[in-house]
């Protein structure tokens, strides 16, 4: 490649293999497939955190004064269905992991590039279902589900609902049949295991999660259906069912799915911060047995969601010891990317601050996961917002913050532009501090006591969660300023060079934006991997 | 507000000295790997920014002894709080031999309560200070939690079975008691209070209105009225267990196993006969599922209950 070629579109860009609404609905390409992804993405991103808006509005005061108890639930119902099946399950895997595993591995396509866009029309196929189930005037079964309330005490849209995350869930398999095949089978020359981006390794991991998880929620699903439909008992005790077995099944994929949700986004940090810090990740090896670690382990944890359910003491202690233990590989990899630092030469550009920021929130969200791993601290914390605080601060603190941190960090590869670096650090730090000021509070809330899926709350909760909801305000800001810069940045940005960060991987080593068949020539010299050198001073 | 935020701070119970002391020493650890995680970050960035003149010389890549350090450390740390914290929850699970039985149902969106003299409060329970206390709880719908924040105890509430919470309040006052497990429309207002009183004024107070009748004498007639009697009563000419003494004690099963008779067999030996046949008795009773409400059965479990001893 001259250098002419890095100032201006690439002449065979995938983004310029047609410009139809057709040519993109039809497409097999992984980095068109991945845009589809993270439109659709989007717009279930800012739904859910409408609902979130309205919560934290209502939240204000003690009173229910803004909806009533009914519209309420439905609010935090439609929230958490949408932000975990909509937006954060599939978020970094099938779009970043999408766009660039491929490119990663040296590949010019997935495995199965027809298989790919299935996918995204099945995700959008359940998504019509959700937005369906919205319209005909929600669901109100908390994200959770529980029987026997979801199957026969519920008066609301529940098998609509149902139907739309069991579809979901066939795009999951998909996605993770198609990543596992594609990393197997698709590694250019040369690019053997322990060369492979940490990303990958994330990806490949919770690609087989959600080969192995996704079929129990499935099945779950349908017997939800299936007794609200026929009364058949499966779960009611009344018609002689179990309701532990339903809180035994959801967990058991439910528990797994957040390591879906935050396995990528480990991945997404461990390509940021080498390239920031200048030097090659601490201890490669580890953070890629870690991840295996955590996905393995990840199994045999859910019963630490059920320690006041009625299970049996036994079993909540054996859980217990597993869910300490699957929080070591957790530690190392934070220790990692701490050392990862030492003696490196670290800039702050906007995809370091959402790195760092991941590594922070994640680490807090690890730490305050302990009290829940142990028994007799969970007794007093279990559905209070403690709880709802911890997995906040992974699933957004974490997730949501690796997430941008990677699309800013790849946006200039994605759109061939670039966006305005000041704004982008400035949303960087407006999120940091709006989701501190959001979530914070709720661990005080929780250790107090207050419940979660409360519409009406005890006076002495008002001023935290007053804190609480003023930092959701921030925190809204803070998501609608990328929304608006990356956008103006695909249009008008300035061109983007192949590699603006000088970093390593081989998705660098293709014009920005990559060409439709990814690479002129397939990679054959593939370097280690993060073979970055501190600046000598 | 700061005062009833700080009775919640303020355990009440004696379980919840233990919880916190436990709660105490893990914020205590968490801390200091959050501030020694943080102030690293930090220090390195600030150090090792680009363009500073700090010695980057040799940077390690990979250090086999620290990795396992960080590795081992964590992990003895854990086992500890693990042990810990395993130990404190078995408390949960050994209610005191003489603590006092106080029965709850739970429905859309109410607690009811019955104390064994009959007396019924609905959202609110009183107990006496210092005295254990056993609730034996079950719902007549969907799922609920029985969450007390100040004593740090919770347990769900399901329907079909009953399920067990005991504490041992430690000061007179007012707490909170919340439903935990969403339930429906009203959830949030499925709450009530906890009134500690000194035991003198616990038992007048219990004293003051009981019920029509105890418990165990409602239970009592219901043995007769649904046919109980009629095979269980030493008399009979039917071949069926004897329920005196049963309760508490433990019964060998027709096809080997055996089990403590506590609240649950005894539900289920009325609503499910079949699903636990005593030694030596064929399966020959029927089903009181759909004739006997969840009060009936409440108050039979109390009976055979009283009849420890009797006789």
């Amino acid at each position: 490649m001259s250098a002419e070629p890095s100032r201006a579109f690439h002449p065979s860009s995938y983004l310029h293999g047609g410009y139809t609404l057709a040519s993109w609905l039809t497409t097999r390409d992984h980095k068109r497939i991945a845009l589809l992804y993270m439109i659709s993405i989007t717009g279930f991103f800012f739904l859910g955190g409408a609902a979130a808006s309205i919560i934290r509005l209502e939240l204000l005061t003690p009173n229910g004064d803004l909806v009533d108890a009914q519209t309420y639930n439905e609010l935090f119902t439609a929230h958490g269905v949408i932000m975990v099946w909509f937006f954060l399950i599939p978020s970094i895997p099938a779009t970043l992991g999408n766009f660039l595993i491929p490119l990663m591995i040296g590949a010019r396509e997935v495995a199965f590039p027809r298989l790919n866009l299935a996918s995204w029309y099945i995700y959008t196929l359940g998504g019509i279902f959700v937005l369906i189930t919205l319209l005909a005037g929600g669901v109100d079964t908390g994200w959770t589900f529980y029987t026997p309330f979801s199957t026969l005490f519920s008066r609301s849209n529940v098998v609509l609902a149902v139907c739309g995350v069991f579809i979901v869930g066939f795009s999951s398999i998909l996605t993770g049949l198609n990543f596992i095949v594609t990393v197997h089978r698709l590694r250019a020359p040369g690019m053997t295991w322990f060369k492979l981006p940490l990303f990958v390794w994330a990806n490949y991991a919770t690609s087989a999660i959600l080969v192995l998880a996704t079929p129990i929620l499935a099945m779950t699903l349908l017997l939800i259906a299936f007794e609200r439909i026929t009364h058949i008992g499966i779960f009611d005790p009344a018609l002689g069912g179990d309701p532990l077995l339903f809180q035994h099944l959801f967990w058991f994929y439910s528990h797994p799915a957040v390591y879906i949700m935050v396995l990528p986004a480990m991945g997404v940090a461990s390509e940021i911060i080498p390239c920031f810090a200048r030097k090659p990740v601490f201890g490669y090896r580890t953070m890629a047995y870690a991840i295996l670690g955590i996905a393995m382990i990840g199994f045999l944890v859910w019963g630490h969601h059920m320690f006041v359910s009625g299970q049996s003491m036994y079993a909540s202690v054996v859980f217990s010891l597993l869910s300490f233990l699957v929080a070591i590989p957790s530690a190392i990899k934070v220790f990692n990317w701490t050392a990862t630092l030492y003696k490196g030469s670290i800039s702050f550009s906007s995809p370091m601050l959402y790195a760092l920021g991941f590594v922070g929130l994640f680490t807090i969200g690890g730490l305050t996961g302990l009290f829940l791993a142990a028994t007799a601290l969970d007794v007093h914390l279990t559905d209070t917002y403690f709880v709802i605080a911890h997995f906040h601060y992974i699933m957004v603190g974490g997730t949501v913050m690796a997430y941008l941190g990677g699309l800013h960090f790849w946006w200039p590869k994605i759109v061939g532009r670039s966006y305005p670096e000041t704004w982008a650090r400035i949303a960087a730090v407006t999120i940091f501090v709006g989701f501190n000021l959001t979530f914070f509070p709720q661990y005080l809330l929780g250790v107090l006591g207050m419940p979660r899926r409360y519409h009406t709350y005890a006076p002495e909760y008002q001023l935290l969660n007053e804190f609480s909801s003023t930092g959701a305000g921030i925190l809204a800001v803070g998501y609608l300023l990328p929304l608006a810069y990356l956008i103006w940045a695909m249009l008008r940005g300035k061109h983007a060079e192949a590699n603006p960060w000088g970093a390593t991987g081989l998705e660098w080593q293709t014009p920005s934006p990559p060409p439709q068949e990814n690479f002129e020539e397939i990679p054959t010299d593939v370097p280690e991997p993060y073979a970055y050198r501190a600046v000598e001073s | 507000m700061t005062s009833r935020a700080e009775s919640v701070l303020h355990s009440a119970s004696s379980l919840g000295r233990t919880v916190d002391a436990l709660f105490l020493s893990l914020l205590g650890i968490t801390g200091v790997v959050a501030i020694a995680v943080a102030t690293l970050i930090v220090f390195f960035a600030v150090r090792y920014r680009a363009g500073s003149k700090a010695d980057r010389s040799n940077p390690p890549v990979r250090a086999r002894w620290i990795e396992i350090c960080w590795t081992v450390t964590p992990l003895a740390i854990f086992i500890g709080l693990f042990v810990w914290s395993s130990l404190v929850f078995s408390d949960f699970y050994r209610p005191p031999a003489d603590a006092m039985r106080i029965h709850v149902l739970a429905r859309q969106w109410m607690w009811k309560l019955e104390h064994d003299n009959g007396r019924r409060e609905i959202n609110e329970l009183h107990v006496p200070a210092g005295q254990p206390v056993e609730l034996i709880m079950t719902s007549q719908d969907v799922i609920h939690s029985f969450f007390v924040p100040a004593f740090r105890v919770k347990q769900d509430v399901l329907p079909g079975r009953y399920t067990s919470l005991w504490f041992t309040a430690t000061r007179a006052g007012r707490f909170n008691l919340f439903c935990a497990e969403y339930c429906g429309t009203d959830h949030s207002n499925m709450h009530g209070s906890v009134v500690v009183m000194q035991p003198a004024d616990f038992a007048a107070w219990l004293a003051a209105t009981p019920g029509d009748q105890d418990l165990a004498s409602r239970g009592f007639e219901i043995y007769r009225r649904a046919g109980c009697s009629g095979c269980h009563e030493a008399t009979s000419t039917v071949h069926a267990p004897s329920l005196v003494g049963l309760f508490g004690r433990t019964v060998q099963l027709s096809g080997g196993g055996s089990l403590v008779a506590d609240d649950n067999y005894i539900r289920d030996s009325i609503l499910l006969p079949d699903k636990h046949v005593a030694a030596g008795f064929a399966p020959v009773m029927p089903s009181y599922q759909g004739q006997l409400d969840e009060e009936d059965i409440r108050a039979l479990i109390a009976y055979i209950a009283s009849q420890r001893s009797a006789q």
